[in-house]
């Protein structure tokens, strides 16, 4: 398909992009806007590493394309540390020392922030439901379920 | 060590390229590694090749392994900082670029694997760090025109005997002047300030916020993005290629033939992005020729493998009379078939090289566990020197073995795209798809045992068959990693059992089916500890005996560490254990590998149909632990890679040659709600020598789980994947 233009808010600015409208939201974050934290891991959805928010909710930016965007403000890993839930979740991780690799944690930690945002006292299976699409291969979940139920304590 | 004025450790690096070679020992014989390992390192590592010291009090060091995950980018450091009384708070790690003088010291080459990085550069580390405080000493000393003795140091500052101090940052420039001292005194434990302590990860705060670079975010000047469309069979090569409708793409700049190590043909695609590169393999006509090449097919290696397992093979291990099995009763022996499919690592950072070649040179950017050895198959590649290629180490986002490769057939593939168009970056990357159809996996495999059981209820025959390729036959490693036949990593966690078993026979047989294999993640652990623990578990059950002690009075009395991981797994899971809800039961299993033991306890019940684990209690005896935060997270992590071989959909399967899986969708590894809910980690305090801790908590998990699911069902599982309860 011919390439056309879009207007996307991202991270609270404006930008510009040309790409072919199918183009996932994924790689034009990675690739024209040079936002890379948010990562590729399977391009279906299965994985959730592409975790980012699109009109506030958590999406799989590696199935959506560019075209289907519209005027939904989009945030990704690099600014949600702006958002007093996103700060808690991200200092939570800190000092459980969630992290092994990180390659998966910008999608889990755009999954958590989305669920503390919706639930302040997640139970085990709210947590269960929410990050349940986040593959971690390094298997920090127990720790993830700790950070997540410490910040949801200090936001309340 | 280096003043802010550059002394060039690019300099360093180029004068010490040759220093001495290969003292190359055993990665998975941990037992006579130890034997091997010499009190101290015989050779005394230059400071400057590690260590800078920044005017700010910045104290850079030099990691010589892979960060991938395992905390080794913070525990070398800590080693090295608390010998040399750095701020911790000053202190910046980074991964070491592809050198001699980077080489694991005990195994002859720059590498990650066999849970060794701790283990083997804890001397090295600490050395480094204590030649570093004594040269820094002598500095002040000298300065002051006092006695080295009376000068103390603590975080980067040194105190000399009348009030005077001076940071490091204001010595370095002296201290780089000192001849590195010979023999230097290291720590009494009692002095750690930083080893042993809880200390979080210095890599977190960038792992949370997205500005982390791992090698798949690479981004360079004039880069460009290579997809490989690989023989759908492993070695096959295409009959025709109609790359019009891929050309035609905006963006695409080549497509081009490229060989692969598999001795078949690959296409790829180079574009400006991504996506491009993506769209254009999709476009791809490609007919291949299949006929050439061997198709292996599951259910046919399946066959093949179950009647190889009914006839003795090369010979692992022989202790005691052969014959004694068949004097028992039938009614005293038991017969216990077992099959492990293929595995794919499947790291979460897709697999990725970025390769530059130029005129004479060329420079490398990958996640590598053995950067030495892809950086020389890339110069092979280029028909370059090895230092001709300056090659980057990139954080990676996973490996589990992956990134070890002894053909480097991703560096290979990114060489050759890279020589085709000279002057351009050229960044491969495999999508998930390439992934899991690539190969490179944990081999599948067939045991079959036959025990007798003598009227204590303790196994007093042992006959044991395993089947499955060797991953490292027609590799660097085969030399003096395959004896008589046996691949050891094939046979390792049975070969080596801690049961004092008497009459006890193992052999093996390395079919070679047209599938590329790999150590994943503990290895042949990954199987042998399953086949292993369930069916001394099933043994105990038979004998009416508690699973621990009937452990307990099987292992040999000199199982010090096992023991010890078993004692305290026992301790801290028996208030949990006594007071168990209804229709759920306990687990246990434990297993040593790579001179580590552990053990492991888990709550399990059923819900739909598959197992769900409440907790688990996991004991390690590691010898010293350098930070226990970090042993905590590698075995909660690290039960988890191990459930990948329980998923319902844990199996790589062929069909008429590929691969039926393609993604996680098919190929699923354990989401959280497949891990423990909580798991409790408890550290057997120790002063020996540090082993390693990131693969084994690997093999307990699968057969700790599975005992658990055999009360609850009364069934015995000996087939993975986990189908069906």
């Amino acid at each position: 398909m011919a390439p056309a233009t879009y207007e996307l808010t991202v991270n609270g600015q404006k930008r510009s992009v040309t790409a072919d409208p199918g183009t996932p939201l994924l790689w034009i974050l990675r690739d024209e806007l040079k936002l890379t934290g948010t990562k590729y891991g399977c391009g279906i959805a299965a994985c959730g590493a592409c975790t980012v928010h699109v009109g506030g909710v958590a999406t799989r930016s590696c199935i959506v394309p560019v075209s289907l965007i519209g005027d939904r403000p989009i945030v990704t890993i690099e600014a949600i540390g702006q958002d007093p839930v996103g700060r808690a979740i991200q200092d939570a991780w800190v000092s459980h020392d969630v992290v092994q690799c990180g390659y998966c944690q910008s999608g889990q930690i755009m999954s958590a922030v989305a669920l503390l945002k919706s639930n302040r006292k997640p139970t085990d299976k709210d947590i269960e439901q929410s990050m349940g699409g986040n593959i971690c291969r390094c298997g920090t979940y127990v720790r993830i379920r700790e950070a997540i139920k410490m910040a949801g304590g200090a936001q309340s | 060590m280096k003043p802010a004025q550059q002394i060039s450790r690019r300099a360093f690096l180029a004068a010490s390229g040759t220093a001495a070679g290969g003292l190359l020992v055993s990665l998975y014989f941990d037992r006579p590694l130890h034997a091997q390992q010499p009190a101290q390192n015989p050779r005394i590592y230059p400071p400057d090749a590690f260590i800078e010291i920044k005017s700010d009090g910045k104290i850079v060091i030099q990691v010589n392994r892979l960060e991938f995950g395992q905390g080794v980018q913070t525990a070398l450091p800590m080693l090295l900082a608390d010998e040399m009384d750095a701020d911790w708070s000053q202190v910046v790690p980074e991964l070491a670029p592809a050198a001699d003088i980077y080489r694991d010291p005990m195994r002859g080459f720059q590498m990650v694997g066999g849970s060794g990085s701790i283990a083997t550069s804890f001397q090295q580390y600490r050395e480094l760090g204590a030649r570093t405080r004594a040269m820094l000493v002598a500095a002040a000393a000298a300065r002051w025109t006092v006695a080295p003795e009376q000068c103390r140091t603590e975080a980067s500052v040194v105190r000399g005997p009348a009030g005077q101090s001076a940071k490091y940052a204001e010595l370095a420039t002296d201290a780089a002047r000192i001849s590195v001292p010979a023999t230097v005194q290291l720590k009494k434990p009692a002095d750690f300030r930083l080893i042993g302590k809880q200390v979080r990860r210095l890599d977190s705060r960038a792992k949370c916020d997205g500005s982390l670079k791992f090698g798949l975010d690479l981004d360079l000047p004039g880069m460009k993005v290579a997809l490989v469309a690989h023989p759908p069979v492993f070695g096959a090569r295409p009959k025709s290629v109609d790359d019009t409708a891929a050309r035609s793409i905006t963006g695409v700049a080549n497509v081009f033939q490229i060989p692969t190590v598999s001795g078949g043909t690959a296409v790829a695609v180079v574009a400006d992005k991504f996506w491009t590169a993506k769209q254009a393999r999709d476009a791809l006509k490609v007919e291949w020729d299949l006929t050439a090449v061997e198709r292996p097919d599951s259910a046919a290696l399946w066959a093949t493998y179950r009647q190889l397992a009914g006839t003795p093979g090369n010979v692992a291990v022989t202790r005691g009379d052969r014959a004694a099995l068949d004097a028992l009763a039938s009614g005293d022996r038991i017969v216990a078939e077992y099959e492990f499919p293929f595995l794919a690592h499947s790291p979460m950072e897709p697999l990725n090289t970025t390769v530059r070649f130029d005129e004479g040179r060329a420079e490398v950017w990958a996640g590598s566990q053995f950067q030495t050895v892809d950086q020389a198959a890339i110069a092979e590649v280029l028909g370059l020197k090895p230092e001709q290629v300056t090659f980057h180490t990139e954080m990676a986002g996973g490996g589990f073995g992956r990134r070890a490769t002894a053909d480097s057939h991703v560096q290979r593939e990114a060489a050759e795209i890279a020589k085709r168009v000279p002057g351009t970056p050229i960044k491969v990357i495999w999508t998930r798809e390439d992934d899991v159809q690539g190969g490179y996996y944990r081999p599948m495999h067939a045991h079959r045992v036959e025990v007798g059981v003598g009227r204590d209820g303790l196994p007093v025959a042992w006959r044991h068959v395993v089947v499955g390729q060797s991953i490292v036959a027609g590799t660097i490693f085969a030399g003096f990693m395959i004896r008589n036949g046996v691949d050891a990593t094939a046979v390792e966690g049975v070969a080596d059992t801690d049961y004092a078993i008497p009459n006890f026979h193992v052999s093996v047989h390395h079919p070679t089916p047209n599938v590329p294999v790999l150590w994943w993640r503990s290895v042949g652990h990954t199987h042998t500890a399953f086949v292993m623990e369930t069916l001394i578990d099933e043994l105990a059950a038979r004998a009416k005996m508690d699973p621990i002690a009937y452990r307990r009075r099987l292992l040999n009395p000199d199982a010090k560490k096992l023991r010890a991981a078993l004692d305290l797994m026992e301790e801290k899971s028996a208030p949990w254990r006594a007071k168990l809800a209804r229709n759920h039961a306990t687990g246990i299993a434990c297993h040593e590998c790579f001179g580590t033991a552990v053990a492991c306890a888990v709550d399990v019940s059923i819900e739909n149909k598959r197992p769900r684990i409440h907790r688990a209690t996991v004991a390690i005896d590691a010898g010293l632990v350098v930070n226990p935060l970090s042993v905590e997270a590698q075995c909660q992590g690290a039960l988890v890679f191990g459930l990948s071989q329980l998923m319902a959909n844990g199996a790589i399967t062929l069909k008429d040659g590929r691969v039926e899986q393609s993604n996680f969708d098919r190929y699923t590894p354990p989401y959280i709600v497949d891990a423990p809910v909580a798991v409790d980690v408890h550290i057997v305090p120790s002063t020996e020598n540090p082993t390693g801790c990131g693969e084994p908590p690997v093999p307990v998990i699968s057969p700790a789980v599975v005992n658990a699911l055999s009360k609850l069902t009364g069934k015995r599982y000996r087939t993975l994947p986990l189908v069906t309860v």
